[in-house]
């Protein structure tokens, strides 16, 4: 008997409905509107987090460069913003008006070429997600295509989000320099810095997040997750089987590439800035650090992991500043080396099985002797 | 980009980034050599390299101060003491972490890199609480001040020369080590196979902590030598972490003579670019050409033909 689509099974809807209960009722309930914004700008980070149980967890490619993906969604969207915000009767003040107030510092006399398609809202959206995507798949291509992976890749990675950042930080007239684009105002003209706006912003965010969940699950699901559950475990055996297995390496970084630049953009609309310190090494590994305490095979647990975290390290960090990066390191360690799976492993050890049990005293039907032997083998294939 | 200069001006240009160039390799080669033996060798991903070399930086401060207020008529000689003081004190902090953390993780390369990334920011946070967060900088005995003047334009400065020379004698002695004792001998029997080793009666456990306390003691060792040509801040390390990975990466990763001859070619590229570009621009297209190189071939310059 079964209602939910092909790809989902009773559990993986549960924990949907959970999250979706959290997102969309509890939190926008229970916090105040301050509290609530910081919490979707952890959403934010979640996407990434999600894209990275796809890459890492299943694909098994470990990349150190997803703030790189991050980052390219953010500035875009924060480019759109920015050329919103430097209208003709904004700027009339500098010496050249009409352009973003940082080309103007620099003694930039006209926008530079890539500036040009973020003045309309819709080439916007498609190039948030269609430049992070084509960095990938160049990356990927470049990459797996030769059999570079593991330990390879998430150092050249993690080099690649170096990069970007000393670029970024270069480059001041082109991108804003180490304060990032910044005094982001309306979106097609409402203001995003209102109350009520930023509510609105963090449903759009919840929304776009579970929708990505779901995504991730369907690849999952489908034919295309087991294959990537198997070349993470076996590449050669599934080479051998005649698939290109750098096809579907290329895929899943993709894929975990545009889940990051949606998140990117909606940081941006939610925090109102976009920076060089989101897309370096270190907010790229602290991404890794959240996909790993929710459970690396987790895309549920990826979403508690990035909360949980952040919460930590605000809290942390509001109260005892030197005490954060003790943790945050203690966290790292204390991940890899005793909890391999994160929440997610801990929820499916310690507490899955006590309220299976609790569930099955009360369900237990003696008339159904059937009963036993269903759950024995739904066991036996898990 | 070469036009306002004439032709004896550009040989100076040259000559002098190219000094600079070489001084910018002894760094890179001291950090990336322990790289290369703890990563190249074991295939231990250390994040926490830069930190061990800051170990040693700090090392060297302390000794500095000790020699000025205690002992200051051995003051010319401090800084032989502080070197070894600084290979000691990383060793033994590498050693006793490869016992407490990486032994648990040989068999997951990319949880140790997890792992020692963690690590990196404890030991980052403990030099905060310890030292400060403010740069430290040695003071340097008279004979190491000044430079030696080459022709009228081109003059090198003795520190540069001194750390040109001590990365000379370290990787000689690596080599040594290495390619010529018994230990080294022992070393690549665990590499080439680790299970035929065990077979002979070679102790593979002693010898991956005493790689591992090897590596950690040379980059110990550079950081003392960073000390002379730059201040040392908690947070220094990471800012080297990831030249010196690709310098390994692209040097072949099991190939020492790999590892020399891609720090030497980056560290050179990178000094002759920041003449004419930015800094920033310089750093940029050295490190994106060694990308773009390493995609193209990803084995790096150097292979070793390893049996796994």
């Amino acid at each position: 008997m079964k209602t939910a689509p092909s790809y989902m099974d009773r559990k993986d809807l549960l924990a949907l409905a959970v999250v979706a209960a959290l997102l969309l009722v509890v939190f926008p309930l229970a916090l105040d509107g301050f509290r609530l914004n910081l919490v979707g700008k952890y959403l934010t980070y979640a996407f990434v987090a999600v894209g990275l149980v796809m890459c890492w967890g299943y694909g098994g490619i470990l990349s150190l460069g997803q703030g790189l993906f991050f980052g390219l969604g953010g500035y875009g969207m924060a480019m759109y913003l920015k050329l919103e915000a430097s209208s003709v009767e904004n700027t009339k003040i500098q010496s050249t008006p009409g352009i973003p107030d940082f080309m103007d510092w620099n003694q930039l006399t006209s926008l530079p070429w890539f500036w040009e398609p973020f003045h309309y809202f819709i080439p916007t959206l498609f190039l948030i997600v269609l430049v992070p995507v084509a960095f990938a798949l160049l990356i990927g291509s470049a990459m797996f295509k030769r059999r570079v992976s593991g330990v390879y890749f998430a150092i050249i990675t993690q080099a690649l989000a170096a990069i970007a950042t000393i670029l970024i930080i270069g480059q001041q007239g082109y991108t804003g320099g180490v304060n990032g684009i910044t005094d982001l105002r309306t979106l097609m003209g409402w203001d995003i810095r209102t109350d009520s706006a930023k509510f609105v912003l963090y449903f759009v965010n919840a929304v776009l997040l579970i929708g990505v969940v779901c995504c991730a699950m369907f690849v999952r699901d489908s034919k295309l997750g087991r294959i990537l559950v198997a070349m993470r475990e076996k590449e050669d055996r599934v080479r051998f089987s005649g698939y290109s297995v750098a096809n579907f390496q290329i895929f899943v970084f993709c894929l975990g590439a545009a889940f990051a630049a949606i998140g990117g953009a909606m940081f941006t609309l939610q925090v109102g800035f976009m920076s060089p310190s989101l897309v370096g090494i270190v907010p790229s590994i602290e991404m890794v650090i959240f996909c790993a305490v929710g459970g690396r095979l987790s895309i549920f647990g990826a979403i508690y992991g990035t909360l949980l975290v952040n919460y930590a390290k605000t809290s942390l960090s509001e109260s005892f500043p030197e005490l954060w990066l003790l943790g945050l390191g203690g966290l790292f360690i204390a991940v890899v080396l005793f909890f391999p799976n994160g929440l997610a492993g801990i929820w499916r050890d310690y507490v899955q099985p006590s309220i299976d049990r609790v569930f099955k005293l009360r369900s237990k039907d003696p008339t159904d002797p059937g009963h036993d032997v269903a759950k024995a083998a739904a066991a036996a294939a898990e | 980009m070469f036009g306002e200069y004439s032709l004896g001006d550009l040989g100076s240009i040259f000559a002098m980034q190219g000094f600079a160039g070489l001084i910018l390799f002894s760094v890179y080669l001291l950090m990336a050599l322990g790289l290369a033996i703890i990563f190249g060798q074991m295939g231990v991903i250390n994040m926490a390299h830069g930190e061990f070399m800051i170990l040693g930086a700090y090392v060297t401060w302390l000794t500095s101060v000790f020699f000025t207020e205690h002992l200051p008529s051995l003051f010319p000689i401090y800084f032989f003491v502080a070197m070894a003081l600084a290979f000691c004190a990383s060793g033994a902090l590498g050693m006793l972490v490869e016992w407490a953390l990486i032994k648990r993780l040989y068999k997951r390369p990319l949880d140790t890199l997890l792992a020692t990334w963690g690590l990196s920011l404890i030991l980052q946070q403990v030099y905060r609480s310890v030292f400060g967060p403010r740069e430290v900088g040695v003071t340097l005995p008279d004979w190491m001040m000044g430079s030696l003047p080459v022709t009228d334009v081109v003059e090198v400065q003795i520190n540069g020369l001194f750390v040109m020379g001590l990365t000379l004698l370290i990787t000689v002695a690596v080599f040594f080590m290495i390619f010529r004792s018994r230990f080294g001998q022992q070393i690549r029997a665990v590499v080439l196979n680790r299970q035929m080793a065990g077979a002979v009666g070679i102790d593979t456990e002693k010898v991956d902590r005493l790689t591992f306390g090897l590596g950690c003691g040379i980059a110990g060792v550079a950081g003392s030598a960073f000390t002379m040509i730059g201040s040392t801040g908690p947070t220094a390390g990471q800012l080297y972490i990831v030249d010196t990975f690709l310098i390994v990466v692209f040097g072949g990763a099991a190939s020492l003579f790999g590892t020399i001859a891609s720090a030497f070619s980056i560290s050179q590229t990178q000094s002759t670019l920041e003449f004419f570009l930015s800094g920033s621009m310089a750093k940029v297209i050295t490190l994106l050409t060694v990308v773009g190189i390493l995609m193209l071939r990803p084995q790096g310059l150097f292979t070793l033909k390893v049996r796994r």
